[in-house]
């Protein structure tokens, strides 16, 4: 099988597995990397999303080969440290998540969205988000946007 | 919980309190008088005229399912045990499940408040099956809260006196002028001592010098004011773990191949094509499918596609969604039943209400580790003890450990555990642990849906006034065979209730009409469909119930020339209603004008002991995209324990009501599921839900919590719809209205 090598938070992997295997898969299954979760894999649900080179990506979508010479980031890769996110801070404040299972995909959304607009983004931005989260937290996502917006 | 063994340690989950423990002792077991207060209530309701499935007076106001609960969960209390550890901590086992409806948070914050521990000191884990627990292990109906609110802080209250008389011998001191706070006991001239440093002489005390009485609510810190979930954090950095994030060495992934219609089964299969492909590890055939067995997930995907299957049609094979529409149009009877008003007017409307999936975020998954005689599950169960037994039926082996791993999402979805029962048997058939997954179209096409209903309200009335009031429910079976059957028949059993099917006892246990609507019947028509999947779905029939009546109730008030609002608010039954319909009215604003194609609705919602109001605005100026553009929603939930979480749950019963009110249904096409993902099945995206939201608990009315988890969709469903209504001008009479 062919070897692909990228950077997951920071750190070098190479992997050893098809080419088309889906990145959520070679995080969750090779890396052992379970922040980003299947919920639909095909790009709908979203809880899968993650960063690749800074820009906001459906791992479910994303072959393997794809990943070769990008920098990934996940959940895990967020803090700084012990050192929260503004997006992980916000969600902490507003109490945003219920079961969890969407949210590593909710806050990587916001993330880039945030990377994009910074404090200009809006309601009709954060509208634009199509995460699913079963839960219905989105009224308190919605204000942890705002509020991560202004401290980033 | 006990966690698998896992391939990387140190991304373990949280159950590091268990390895640090050395020294436990078990301070308290409650002391429980709660049992004598609901027989009575149990006689009144036996008082009621109950025969077979005619229409019946409710008598939910009398006697309901949490009520139920608390009695059938009271004789197996004592075996609850509150541990104290050597590094500070207090440990409790919660035979519930967390399905991120906060109820972890809510335990922790009731033995905090009454320990004077700190809420961070408070470790609640999720318990393994106890068969022993009897019917004290069953997640449902919004009860969870309500059945531990005495037992736990009597238990506490218990641990409490230990602790402090322990203090008092330690100090040669009076226990009276003792306090405990910080995790710790605290005496004159700032003495302190911690929990920890206390327990073995805590658990030696057998007549505490202090009373062991559970606080006033008005003597309370910690509840009654907002906290953080308490796994908030580990959810933000990725650290929270469920089932399908665990792995246990040298276990495959199976994924099964089901069928094109709904238990449809393997006439015959051919793995040839795959049995050589890289990382497969076997097939299993099963009664619902195949499962293919490979070292990876994605190969066992993958594989799974390739795999060819003959199958049998299923039993419904050629029925579709508008036939059971139609079936269910033709079981809620004559009109000869209900009570006519010659001189009157009257009103007769029917209402359809799609089937609708779970579609928890987190798919159907589990873990089995069968090996010779026994077995070792992971699950996110409702009903452990049933999965237990059920498993333990399926692969003939009696020693069958069951672990409740924490839920991404329920909605009533792990009331069931069919992957743990697939996964159980696929292990037995390889010889390996498997972990088994659903893809999210399996979830969807062969999952469990809320059944499709047809509701008929017929109502009189003259001079405003409604004289009477027959609500009549035509449902296709609820599957209530996850042990809430017995749980019902054995404890309601002296009310008279039990006579009734299942579907029958936990309609008549919950629903009521929150209106003096004068003669009033409600009746439940269960059609048994072989091969549709049903449970119960947050809020079980609640949800289209109140819809109906909402709908009626403002045409009702519209031919009276009456205010919908103000309709409501005069012929409401009780005063907490009234007050929170009051409250939402003045938050809402009701009655300003809006534009063409946008309206308020308003709606109220009375259960589990809470009640709450909820009022919209809409945009439906396109109809086929409509918004919801406001919602206030106010709610009185008794004793209030922690605000933020029974907002959450407000919040959460909203989206549910936009979704399937609005835009998500599931169709039956010729005996298969159309839908697969939430593509097709469209719950709420942002863009659907409120740009404003306000939501407000109301303090303290009573001196008991109400349930929360299941109120915010039928009040949010009645307001929407009739919101709805009136946007547009129009009638609608089936649900969701895009569909």
């Amino acid at each position: 099988m062919p070897k692909y090598s990228f950077t997951v938070n920071g750190k070098d992997v190479e992997v050893d597995v098809p080419a088309e295997m889906p990145l959520l898969w070679v995080l969750r299954d090779e890396l052992r990397i379970t922040g980003p979760k299947y919920g639909c894999g095909v790009g709908v649900c979203r809880a899968c999303t993650c960063l690749q080179d800074d820009e906001e990506v459906q791992t479910c979508m994303v072959k393997a080969e794809d990943a070769d010479g990008t920098e990934i980031t996940t959940i895990e890769g967020l803090a700084d440290g012990d050192e929260l996110h503004p997006v992980q801070q916000a969600w902490l404040d507003r109490d945003v998540a219920q079961c969890g299972f969407c949210q590593p995909g909710q806050i990587m959304t916001a993330v880039a969205l945030l990377n994009d607009k910074g404090d200009d983004v809006t309601d009709a931005d954060i509208d634009k988000i199509e995460n699913v989260c079963r839960c219905g937290t989105y009224g308190r996502i919605r204000q942890a946007i705002k509020q991560a917006a202004q401290n980033m | 919980m006990v966690h698998p063994a896992t391939d990387h340690e140190e991304a373990a989950p949280p159950s590091g309190t268990r390895r640090r423990r050395f020294l436990t002792y078990v301070a308290a077991a409650p002391m429980l008088t709660i049992a004598g207060k609901f027989v009575l209530e149990g006689e009144a309701a036996a008082a009621a005229p109950v025969a077979g499935q005619l229409p019946l007076p409710p008598v939910s106001g009398l006697m309901d399912f949490g009520d139920v609960m608390e009695i059938a969960s009271a004789p197996t209390m004592e075996l609850m045990k509150l541990e104290f550890t050597g590094d500070n901590k207090v440990r409790f086992e919660l035979p519930r499940l967390e399905v991120g409806q906060g109820l972890n948070t809510a335990v922790v914050m009731m033995l905090a408040e009454e320990l004077g521990a700190r809420t961070q000191d408070v470790v609640v884990e999720l318990s393994d099956a106890r068969p022993e627990l009897m019917f004290n292990q069953f997640t449902a109906a919004s009860s969870s809260v309500r059945t531990f609110w005495k037992p736990l802080r009597q238990m506490a209250a218990t641990a409490r006196s230990r602790l402090l008389t322990a203090a008092a011998k330690k100090w040669s001191v009076s226990a009276n002028g003792l306090v405990t706070q910080g995790t710790g006991v605290v005496g004159p001239g700032g003495r302190k001592a911690t929990f920890a440093e206390l327990a073995k002489d805590a658990a030696k005390v057998t007549v505490p010098s202090v009373p062991a009485t559970p606080k006033k609510p008005s003597e309370f810190k910690v509840l009654g004011k907002g906290l953080n979930r308490a796994d908030a954090n580990a959810i933000v950095t990725g650290k929270a773990h469920y089932v399908s994030d665990m792995k246990i060495p040298n276990s495959v992934v199976a994924v099964v191949v089901r069928p094109p219609t709904l238990d449809g089964e393997v006439e015959s299969f051919d793995d040839s094509a795959i049995r050589n492909a890289p990382g497969f590890k076997g097939t299993v055939e099963l009664s619902t499918g195949v499962a293919v067995c490979a070292e990876y997930t994605w190969q066992a995907m993958e594989l799974a596609k390739k795999l060819e299957v003959s199958w049998k049609q299923g039993p419904i094979a050629g029925m579709s969604s508008s036939d059971i529409q139609e079936k269910l149009a033709g079981m809620t009877g004559s009109l000869d039943d209900a009570v006519s008003d010659g001189d009157g007017d009257e009103i007769d409307e029917s209402f359809d209400f799609a089937f609708v999936s779970h579609a928890p975020m987190e798919v159907n998954y589990a873990i089995a580790d069968v090996r010779g005689s026994s077995a070792e599950i992971w699950v996110p169960a409702q009903s452990p003890q049933v999965a237990q037994k059920d498993i333990a039926a399926a692969i003939g082996v009696l020693d069958v450990k069951v672990h409740v791993t924490r839920a991404g999402g329920s909605f009533g979805r792990h009331l069931f555990h069919e992957a743990a029962i697939e996964a159980a048997e696929v292990s037995k058939a390889i010889g390996k642990p498997v972990k088994l997954m659903w893809t999210r179209n399996d979830d969807t096409r062969h999952g469990r849906m809320r059944p499709a209903s047809h509701h008929r309200v017929k109502a009189s009335f003259r001079s405003g006034k409604v004289r009477s009031w027959a609500h009549k429910m035509a449902s296709v079976s609820t599957d209530f065979n996850h042990g809430m059957g017995d749980l019902i028949t054995s404890t309601a059993v002296q009310s008279g209730l039990a006579k009734l099917p299942a579907a029958q006892l936990y309609f008549n246990l919950t629903q009521s009409v929150p209106y003096e609507f004068g003669s009033t019947t409600i009746s439940l028509n269960d059609l048994p469909l072989e091969g549709v999947h049903t449970g119960s779905w947050r809020s079980v029939h609640s949800a289209t119930f109140r819809t109906a009546e909402d709908l009626v109730v403002d045409q009702i008030a519209e031919k009276a020339g009456s205010d919908p609002a103000n309709f409501r608010l005069e012929n409401a039954k009780t005063d907490r209603a009234k007050d929170v319909l009051r409250k939402v009215m003045k938050d809402g604003k009701w009655g300003r004008p809006m534009p063409k194609g946008h309206a308020q609705g308003i709606s109220m919602h009375e259960e589990f002991k809470s009640v709450a109001a909820c009022l919209v605005e809409i945009n439906a100026t396109d109809p086929k995209n409509p918004r919801v553009t406001k919602a206030v929603m106010v709610v009185d939930a008794g004793l209030p324990l922690n605000p933020k979480g029974i907002e959450a749950q407000m919040m959460g019963g909203l989206t549910d009501a936009i979704s399937t009110v609005l835009q998500a249904g599931i169709h039956i096409d010729d005996g298969a599921v159309r839908e697969g993902s939430y593509a097709d099945f469209k719950w709420a995206r942002q863009r659907n839900t409120p740009p404003e939201l306000q939501i407000h608990v109301m303090p303290a009315t009573t001196d008991e919590p109400g349930g929360v988890g299941e109120l915010g969709v039928p009040v949010s469903a009645g307001a929407i719809a009739c919101a709805y209504a009136r946007a547009t001008g129009t009638k609608p009479r089936s649900f969701p209205v895009n569909y």
